[in-house]
């Protein structure tokens, strides 16, 4: 039954040189409050950073908080860079200012999910624990 | 009857009785704490007639794109009867980065305009009259540098710098509390800001050298209290700074200014406008004993909360925002700021920001709220909140002090934990419904009704590009290098830097250049993250 106790590691991270942190603390808090492994990268992480840390810490997924306008150039930067790596596996998910436009290309090129403003806080929480049983 | 609920409180918390009397105002003064509109301790307003005399300047927040893109805008909303300009800048330039910029990729003209260098100022403003309109510049780490660029477009147009009026953000502890956007250490980012209050007070006498601001530190989730506290600490920090630097209070005081958020909560809101003077007005009378009445005086723009805004059902956003407005118009604000219904989604489309300042021009003109100073003055209930507000700033500049200030505090993370934690209270109490939100908690609407928003195109950061590669390309590289070299100099001898910066700006330096320069002499920041 070790499996079963091992907490899910995310990576939640804020991307770019959006300042908004809000948003992510408040995750981060409620993650950890669900038992959730979080490694927070703090803000102004480059998509280098992002990945590199992601590998570093064999985290399963990574969560990325995006509200400056920046998310269509950002995701598929990190996702290209997973690719690079070898790292397609990890789970990108991400929230913020995303509009409706958007959301289908960014989905398309392999971001699981997004959560937009005022997503109740336990969809995430369930999201993150879904990706232990998926696995 | 029974009660809908068993406790009613303010969005900040404060406990509300179900009616207010004489009771609550047991110690207080007519004299003392309420006072004349224009006379100590300035409760009531700053001026005897306020908007009898002078309506608020009617000052939207605008910038997106390029500098063409956004000087199309300014030059609409003066158009519609907008009275003041306010520049937003994009990340890049809010983190003294160029467009060119590895960590600028994807970012330019998104959140604000792109501005690198002097040439994009000139554009920024052209056809303006510097010497006739305000300008707000909503910029902090990179504030001085922005601030020569704008004195250099003026000197080039022939306009003497004592014409010229307007605001610099320019509040760096604010930054490290809440909005997250610094160039260096605390302690030479504060001297900077030293350098451009002293260089206003000696030739820009209409400027406003910074706008020590509650706004950011509200919308990152703080209380009321907190944002006054705060606010008012970090403003008292400045001038503590200044006085230290060797300049006389009156020389600087009367031209600080302060920017405020405006919630939900109506009466709380008018009421922390109120402690505000008040609180300000006594903490510079006891501190500095200043001789010029001015210097008591806290003159302030307000927002309406961006961070009150639902993507849901946005246009409900126009009601709240009317209500925001209202209520920083009865706190008697100076300037005033007016959101949009589609910023939660996206920076304003024309329609949308038209009818925003036309929610200003409604209040202005048709509410009759506007001709009788301080309407709720003596409000048993106004002055109870009132008074709690000030006390409850009171006690955090008691535990601010017992920190040794608030630098030390940041690097603590005290004022951090606490918003963080007041955030985290408010998102608890909107799950749980205690909060309701309307279409959002309550009336939801299974239907979405979408607004169409202001797209950024990749072509804006291929052009900002392509002209900061001829800017380099067309200057003359020895005059550039050694403008730099003489920043640095300036920089290492701590004296006043605003000089060199307009010659490095004039020199054709760009944004990035110069703060790369002062971050070699200055050293860069580094977070304590607070979780």
């Amino acid at each position: 039954m070790a499996i079963a106790t091992t907490p899910i590691r995310v990576l939640i991270g804020k991307v770019g040189l959006d300042g908004h942190d809000r948003g992510v603390k408040l995750v981060v808090r409620a993650l950890r409050d669900a038992g959730v492994e979080i490694i927070y990268t703090g803000l102004h992480q480059t998509p280098e950073q992002i990945v590199t840390t992601a590998i570093q810490e064999d985290v399963q997924a990574i969560g990325l908080s995006i509200h400056s306008g920046a998310h269509n150039s950002l995701f598929p930067r990190v996702l290209q860079l997973l690719k690079e790596q070898g790292a397609e596996d990890v789970t990108l998910f991400g929230g913020g200012i995303i509009p409706d436009d958007d959301v289908p290309r960014l989905k398309a090129a392999g971001v699981q999910m997004l959560f937009r403003p005022a997503t109740p806080m336990h969809d995430i929480v369930d999201f993150v624990k879904g990706l232990r049983v998926e696995r | 009857m029974n009660e809908r609920k068993s406790r009613f409180s303010s969005l900040s918390g404060l406990d509300i009785e179900r009616v207010y009397s004489p009771d609550h105002l047991k110690g207080w003064s007519v004299e003392q704490d309420l006072g004349q509109p224009g006379s100590f301790p300035y409760t009531r307003g700053i001026y005897p007639n306020m908007y009898r005399s002078r309506l608020w300047t009617m000052r939207q927040f605008a910038g997106f794109g390029s500098a063409d893109d956004t000087n199309r805008r300014f030059k609409y909303l003066l158009a519609q009867g907008q009275t003041g300009l306010s520049v937003a800048f994009d990340l890049p330039t809010l983190m003294g980065l160029d467009a060119d910029d590895p960590m600028a990729r994807g970012e330019v003209g998104h959140c604000g305009v792109a501005i690198s260098s002097l040439a994009d100022m000139e554009r920024l403003f052209d056809g303006i009259p510097l010497d006739q309109v305000t300008t707000s510049m909503t910029i902090n780490g990179p504030a001085a540098v922005l601030f020569a660029m704008y004195l250099a477009v003026a000197e080039k147009r022939g306009i003497p710098f004592d014409r010229l009026g307007g605001t610099i953000q320019n509040d760096i502890l604010k930054e490290y509390i809440a909005q997250k956007e610094w160039l260096f250490p605390p302690e030479p980012h504060i001297a900077i800001i030293v350098d451009t209050i002293a260089y206003c007070a000696a030739h820009v006498p209409k400027w406003h050298p910074i706008s020590i601001s509650g706004y950011h530190i509200r919308e990152a989730g703080s209380t009321a209290v907190q944002e006054l506290a705060f606010t008012l600490y970090d403003g008292l920090t400045y001038v503590d700074a200044a006085v230290k630097s060797g300049l006389d209070v009156d020389a600087f005081a009367p031209q600080l200014s302060f920017f405020f958020n405006v919630h939900n909560d109506f009466f709380e809101e008018i009421a922390k406008f109120r402690a505000a003077r008040r609180l300000w007005a006594r903490e510079m009378e006891q501190r500095y004993h200043p001789k010029n009445p001015r210097s008591l005086q806290l003159r302030c723009h307000a927002q309406t909360a961006g961070c009150s805004l639902t993507a849901q059902q946005p246009m409900n956003n126009v009601v709240r925002t009317t209500l925001q407005a209202l209520a920083a118009v009865l706190g008697g604000t100076q300037s005033l700021h007016t959101n949009s219904m589609d910023e939660t989604l996206a920076l304003p489309t024309e329609e949308a920001v038209t009818l925003a300042l036309r929610t200003q021009q409604v209040i202005a003109s048709e509410s009759e709220t506007v001709n009788c100073v301080d309407p709720l003055g003596g409000s048993y209930f106004v002055e109870s909140l009132t008074n709690r507000l000030e006390e409850g700033a009171r006690d955090y500049f008691k535990r601010l002090d017992q920190m040794g200030g608030m630098v030390a505090a940041i690097e603590h993370g005290f004022p951090q934990r606490e918003i963080l934690d007041a955030s985290q209270r408010y998102q608890k109490e909107i799950e749980h419904k205690e909060r309701p939100i309307v279409g959002v908690t309550d009336y939801v609407e299974q239907e979405t009704r979408s607004l169409p928003i202001l797209k950024i195109g990749p072509e804006v950061e291929q052009e900002q590009v392509a002209r900061l590669s001829d800017l380099r390309k067309s200057r003359d590289p020895f005059k550039m290098a050694g403008s730099l070299e003489e920043l640095q100099e300036t920089a290492a001898c701590h004296q006043n830097l605003m000089p060199a910066l307009i010659e490095a700006v004039k020199a054709k330096a760009t944004l990035g250049e110069i703060c790369a320069a002062l971050k070699e002499v200055y050293g860069t920041y580094r977070e304590p993250v607070v979780l």
